[in-house]
């Protein structure tokens, strides 16, 4: 994948899937340490230790429509081939924890990419589910809960065209604003 | 995040879209695009966020909305059209620079892009 939003995005479709409700990512641009770190935390319905231990195999998957589940590996190639791992910690009924690290300054890392569009393709989710995003980068943070906004909307869903348009300004512009605090 | 000034557009936005929620609840395309790793590797993304935006531009009320894989992944992205009383088409393929011809023809001049076409589920009920 070109971009690592397009892992996060397969990894956060992995928890809709799941069945889960909320979704917490947390990325982490720690510069000083030359690590990014990204957590993606479900309450979905988790996995068994023996189906963890086989999550990393390409040709496992507990979908019927394919033999191959290359999601995961596929994220924790691209980790490993910048120095960083791919860590799964998973309760059955509780849910599931992702956590990846990269070298920030690798050179094959790929760059983090479309964040907004990202979050919109899993907001759009059949399912409705709730994500708290947060990403600091040395320090500095945003955040965004759309549990906030689906409260202050009342029965105006997430998928509106309108609440759509306001979701990608507030993320675009705040990441932005997150990359160049001097603006 | 100034939080106190987002909060405030959010209730005004809530007025706006409160008023047309009724008609867009009642609207009757759905739109489906592929969101397993097989499409967002494909692409899927994007696609997405170009029905999106020409929706947008041609306001057009539809509501769009993403699955996991169907087991169709050389065809990804996929996109499924469905529209009240009219078969369910299934496009393969989907790149963004051929969504604003999808739009045109299915959804407002009401003809079915045959080659792109590569799946069809007959009228339901």
């Amino acid at each position: 994948m070109r971009e690592l939003s397009l892992h996060i995005l397969d990894a956060l479709e992995n928890s809709v899937e799941a069945g889960a409700t909320r979704i917490e990512l947390l990325i982490e641009e720690d510069l000083q340490n030359d690590i990014l770190k990204i957590t993606i935390k479900d309450n979905g319905r988790g996995m068994s230790e023996e189906v963890v231990k086989k999550a990393l195999d390409p040709f496992f998957t507990t979908r019927t429509t394919r033999h191959v589940g290359l999601g995961l590996p596929l994220f924790a190639a691209a980790a490993r081939q910048c120095n960083g791992e791919l860590r799964i910690q998973s309760q059955p009924g509780i849910g599931t924890t992702v956590e990846v690290t990269f070298q920030h300054s690798h050179i094959d890392r790929a760059p983090l990419g479309d964040m907004a569009t990202t979050l919109l393709a899993v907001l759009m989710s059949e399912r409705p589910v709730d994500i708290y995003y947060k990403h600091s980068i040395d320090g500095r943070t945003f955040e965004l809960d759309t549990a906030e906004v689906r409260q202050e909307l009342g029965t105006v869903p997430l998928s509106h065209p309108l609440v759509r348009e306001w979701l990608e300004k507030t993320l675009r512009e705040g990441l932005a604003a997150l990359r160049q605090p001097e603006q | 995040m100034p939080k106190l000034k987002t909060l405030e557009d959010l209730k005004k936005l809530r007025e706006e879209a409160q008023q047309d929620l009724k008609v867009r609840l009642e609207t009757g395309t759905k739109i489906t695009v592929g969101m397993g790793t097989c499409g967002i590797a494909a692409g899927a993304r994007e696609t997405m966020h170009a029905i999106l935006e020409e929706l947008k531009k041609r306001n057009i009320e539809a509501h769009v909305t993403t699955v996991g894989c169907i087991g169709m992944c050389v065809k990804e992205p996929l996109v499924d059209i469905e529209q009240a009383g009219k078969p369910r088409i299934t496009y393969g393929n989907v790149k963004p620079d051929m969504v604003p011809r999808l739009i045109e023809e299915h959804l407002i001049k009401g003809n079915v892009v045959e080659e792109w076409v590569v799946g069809r589920l007959p009228t339901s009920q």
